[in-house]
């Protein structure tokens, strides 16, 4: 640290290091305990929401079985390969950056946005559907046809999960924009792109959260 | 038979001029600044303006209790003054008293770093705790919260009071918790001065560490569980609503799963304060190293595991009431080693009964009394009976304040002539100390005894036998409240003053004394390199 | 150590109470010598090394391993003891003997009800024999409450989905409190009741009794809520209409013929006969279907439902 101190000159070479940081080495590695250990986080809130889902399901095992009928397996499956591809095309966005592809990494991260945008629309699709029937959580749980009573608990769950999935994706897109927005202004480069590098990190748990729920919710039994 | 090394010579001897208090000024210079210093420095204010509103609320529950039935307010204004104290004592206070604003303070400095990891982060985190303290007076303001701190269901489902937004403002200052102690671990591992290991690190240091372990891991437990708890108000979700065929102990379980690890988020810091006050004060090196920093971190690990302790009378199976009960015995050893460690210190040192040491000691005893006591309620029979008495609100109180307020109070004692540059009345701070050691014993003393004769706690209106202890209580509240006031008037009197502290008042040897009192917007001169151990006080043959 | 047993702890109701106590007393010893120790090293330290002054040297002592281990240990081998000796008595508490006496237990915001094998109900204070096992089985109609009984050192949440249970074994007669601990609202602290030990025959004589509606409610509202209550209804109207029963009505002060003998009058005498042995004398056209309530209604029941069927007009 006591270097930078005494050489102002070699600061001015890296305009992304902050100043209480000796080396951009140093930045990066607080950056990715930061991230891990927002990802942390982040599997433990949906944790404990897996956790509940699991002891509900377990106390009223038939309406839960019942209710993911009306789940519609290939919107589901259809997402998960949306999901899926959007990871890779991320992945591919920082192998771009870390090759100072500035191009490349334009490309794949508005390919991330576009598959990001699919997965949405896809849920708009289900979700107007679940309203329309009914099927919603707790109390506005209207279904009018056959059905095992407790089934709104499952519903609660659906909703509360891939709702707050979906505040992720959200998020996530919002990120992505961010760092295309700085890719397209030329702030990265093969010495700097640990911001690309960070919202991937983001992106590949959002992904991963996603392939614990469709099995969870729409494959059940 | 040793050579005497004297604390490293500070930088500054007399106040600097130029200093992170007046290098910038207005009021935008503070609300947008990045400097942990400054960070730290608006959390205290903030923290003890909840301190000061939360006391007002156990004065107010005291009160009442002077007599049964009613003294001064309704049960239901009661149920909302000792549901407001807690929540705001434990939310608003105590959870960032020591980590959030000391911690903000002095971590880096201590560290030898210009800033924590993420500035901006820490900034957030603040206005974060600002929303979250909103939403609290918030809801005080649209009709209070008469559920108690826990929010226990079915209660908390069906009370018709503002339950909704206060538990927004637990679940907003989460994040704020959250935020934190991301950063606090991040400083650690990435920005110690160089030659620290993490073996010369100051033990505050690792103190904080621990607890920003349990702040990472235990608190989205919480948000999940308060948004459930939310969902549950608004959706009727049926998840801890018996009627719809939920389980309200499930609440508790997952209210506890983050809850009891957040006793140790708050005792924790208290531990590492009291493990750079004695060694200071006593002039001495701190006895076992390894042992306090090791013993942070198994009680950070065990913490997870003994939430079901306060759930043996809750129906949950007699094999998970035993297997917690053993691990809560288990959580005791390392906190005993500390005290035992503290002790050692003292033996043979060269003690200077300075106001931060006089809280150190205070802590020592009362903390004492605080673990003594949670040997009964680890013991399975013995809580049974002692369960939701006031022998448990005796019991809390004194390792929530007789261990963690003390602690920061002997933190706040220890570092406010760094933090402002001034000293204060070292004459006035021990008749506040003793007003508050004697007060508090008055307060606490006779609700062990009334817990341990059957009085539930959280009652408004009680039997007439024991009416004598709840007025003895009462009256020891009010020496308790003047100590504090006490307090209050002169360190904030000292503010008045130019000036005058040196940058190492009390001869300490971390790095937080080698700059000037306060210190300059980035924190060192030039780079600290360390040359010895946080506590050499006199190793031989090595010199600073 | 009795005297201190008399001043912290209230009066020992059961035999259990006294084994927690022991233990209580136990810890109080334990934790008694390590505060001792640790104010008494403290202070100690404080007045033998207080600063004499700024060139004060101190020895470099970094560990001891030894005295680590001593302080590390012994806690942990106290501990191990407190703790299967906890558990130990826990589990006294927690199984109760077969031959218990079964009370029903309900906690609502903010009263205690409670429900004998026999169906006798009471408020907020339940009878129990002295040296007998009792076993409440307890649930609770809207939030949480909990069960305790300090002279008995018991203590069981009441919740609303499902039914938990806790037995006691009074040792001699007396009154005790019944608190509610775990908080459930406005009335929480006024949700007290009373659990009293009588002697056996005092037990008996009280359940005799009855309730408190029982013994003092006006005999015909008495029996107009045991004809419900009883199942009377489901057989004899009070409209004149036939079921499987003759109906009430006027029929208080009538003659009846009967099924192989001769008429009847139906007066008190013949009402009484009739709940207590009902085959006796059959009113002709109907079936002895009827079964006996011998042992099922107290003697003051027996009275209001007479009282009941004779204000029928």
């Amino acid at each position: 640290m006591s270097e930078t101190a005494a050489q102002p000159g070699r600061r001015a070479h890296e305009p992304f290091l902050q100043h209480h940081f000796a080396e951009p080495e140093q930045q990066v590695e607080a950056g990715k305990i930061g991230m891990w250990l927002f990802l942390v986080t982040e599997v433990l809130l949906f944790g404990g929401l897996f956790v509940a889902f699991g002891i509900m399901q377990t106390r009223h095992p038939e309406a839960f079985a019942s209710a993911h009928h009306h789940l519609d397996r290939i919107m589901g499956g259809l997402n998960t390969i949306v999901l899926l591809s959007s990871s890779f095309t991320m992945v591919m966005a920082v192998a771009a950056a870390a090759a100072n592809k500035r191009k490349q990494l334009i490309v794949f991260l508005v390919l991330t946005l576009v598959f990001a945008g699919v997965f949405l629309v896809v849920k708009y699709f289900e979700y107007s559907h679940k309203f329309h029937d009914g099927l919603l959580p707790g109390k506005y749980y209207s279904f009018q046809g056959e059905s095992v009573p407790g089934e709104f608990m499952f519903f609660s769950f659906y909703f509360m999960m891939t709702g707050l999935h979906g505040i992720h994706v959200l998020a996530g897109m919002g990120a992505i924009g961010w760092v295309l927005r700085r890719a397209i202004r030329g702030d990265f480069s093969n010495r700097y792109y640990a911001p690309v590098d960070l919202v991937g990190l983001y992106w590949h748990l959002v992904d991963l959260i996603w392939i614990y729920l469709f099995p969870l919710l729409y494959l059940i039994q | 038979m040793t050579e005497v090394i004297t604390p490293a010579a500070p930088v500054h001897r007399g106040p600097a001029d130029l200093h992170y208090l007046n290098e910038h000024r207005g009021l935008r210079s503070w609300l947008t600044t990045v400097d942990h210093k400054r960070i730290g420095v608006m959390y205290l204010w903030s923290v003890l303006l909840a301190f000061l509103l939360g006391g007002i609320f156990a004065m107010l529950v005291r009160l009442e209790l002077l007599t049964p039935k009613k003294t001064i307010i309704e049960a239901d204004a009661y149920n909302q003054a000792f549901t407001l104290h807690g929540a705001i004592m434990i939310f608003l206070f105590i959870i960032p008293a020591i980590p959030a604003a000391l911690g903000n303070f002095v971590l880096p400095l201590l560290l030898g770093a210009k800033d924590v990891a993420f500035p901006r982060l820490n900034l957030a985190s603040y206005y974060v705790y600002v929303i979250g303290a909103l939403f609290a007076l918030g809801s005080m303001l649209t009709g209070g919260v008469d559920t108690g701190w826990t929010f226990y269901t079915p209660y908390s489902t069906t009370s018709n009071t503002s339950v909704s937004m206060m538990t927004m403002a637990a679940f907003i200052l989460g994040f704020s918790s959250i935020f934190t102690g991301v950063n606090f671990i991040a400083t650690i591992h990435k920005l110690r001065a160089p030659g620290m290991s993490w073996h010369t690190m100051p033990l505050f240091v690792w103190g904080t560490y621990a607890t920003a372990v349990i702040q990472v891991l235990a608190t989205p437990v919480l948000g999940i569980t308060l948004l459930l708890l939310l969902m549950e108000r608004v959706w009727e979700i049926g998840i801890f609503d018996p009627r719809l065929g939920g389980d309200p102990v499930l609440f508790q379980h997952f209210f506890w799963f983050y809850s009891h690890p957040a006793v140790y988020i708050m005792i924790l810091p208290g531990m590492a304060i009291i493990s750079e006050v004695v060694p200071t004060f006593s002039k001495k090196t701190i006895f076992g190293y390894k042992a306090i920093a090791y013993s942070s971190v198994a009680i950070a690990f065990v913490s997870f595991l003994v939430w079901g302790h306060h759930m043996f009378t809750s129906g949950q199976s007699d094999l998970a009431t035993a297997v917690f009960s053993f691990l809560t015995f288990l959580v005791a050893i390392p906190s005993a080693i500390k005290v035992f460690n503290w002790l050692a210190t003292m033996y043979r040192g060269s003690l200077d009964l300075k106001a931060p040491m006089l809280y150190a000691i205070m802590f020592l005893l009362l903390f004492a009394i605080g673990g003594l006591t949670g040997i009964f309620l680890g013991t399975i029979s013995v809580d049974v009976h002692l369960h939701d008495t006031y022998f448990v609100v005796a019991h809390f109180h004194y390792v929530m304040m007789g261990g963690t307020v003390i602690a920061f109070l002997a933190g706040l004692h220890y570092w406010w002539p760094k933090m402002f540059g001034r000293m204060y009345s070292e004459s006035w701070a021990r008749v506040a100390a003793a007003l508050i050691f004697i007060g508090f014993n008055m307060t606490f003393i006779p609700q062990f005894i009334m817990g341990s004769r059957g009085m539930p706690r959280r009652y408004y209106n009680y039997l007439d036998q024991f009416q004598p202890l709840h007025g003895f209580s009462t009256f020891g509240s009010w020496v308790l409240g003047l100590g504090l006031l006490i307090v209050a008037g002169y360190l904030l009197g000292s503010l008045r003053k130019r000036c005058d502290a040196p940058g190492s008042p009390w001869g300490g040897m971390t790095l937080e004394w080698t700059t000037s009192s306060p210190p300059i917007t980035h924190n060192f001169e030039t780079t600290p390199v360390l040359t010895h151990g946080p506590y050499d006080y006199s190793l031989p043959g090595r010199r600073a | 150590m009795n005297w201190l047993r008399s001043i912290i702890l209230p009066a020992e109701g059961s035999a259990y109470a006294r084994q927690v106590d022991d233990l209580y007393i136990a810890i109080i010893v334990i934790c008694a010598f390590f505060f001792v120790l640790i104010a008494g090293l403290l202070s100690y330290f404080v007045w033998r090394y207080r600063r004499r002054g700024p060139d004060d040297v101190t020895p470099h002592i970094s560990h001891n391993l030894k005295l680590e281990l001593l302080w590390s240990i012994v806690p942990l081998i106290i501990l191990t003891v407190l703790f299967f000796w906890g558990f130990n008595s826990y589990m006294v508490a927690r199984v109760a003997p077969g031959e218990a006496l079964e009370i029903q237990v309900t906690g609502k915001k903010w009263l205690w009800q409670f429900e004998y094998p026999d169906g006798m109900r009471t408020l907020n204070e339940v009878h129990v024999p002295v040296g007998k096992a009792v076993k409440f089985i307890m649930s609770s109609e809207d939030v949480i409450h909990s069960f305790y009984a300090p002279s008995f050192r018991v203590k069981m949440d009441v919740l609303p989905n499902r039914y938990t249970e806790l037995w006691l074994q009074p040792r001699e007669e007396g009154v005790h409190t019944l608190f509610c601990a775990e908080y459930c609202g406005r009335g929480h602290s006024d949700m007290l009741g009373k659990i009293v030990v009588d002697s056996e025959e005092k037990f008996q004589e009280w359940q005799a009794l009855g309730d408190e509606q029982t013994r003092t409610m006006p005999l015909a509202e008495l029996g107009a809520l045991l004809y419900e209550s009883k199942g009377c209804s489901s057989c004899h109207s009070l409209d004149g209409s036939r079921r499987e029963g003759p109906s009430f009505r006027g029929v208080f002060g009538e003659m009846t013929s009967i099924t192989g003998g001769p008429p009847v009058k139906v007066d008190e005498n013949y009402l009484r006969e009739s709940i207590l042995d009902p085959q006796a004398k059959i009113v002709a056209g109907f079936e002895g279907i009827m079964p006996t309530f011998q042992g099922l209604l107290r003697e003051r029941e027996i009275n209001a439902l007479v009282e009941f069927i004779k204000s029928r007009k």
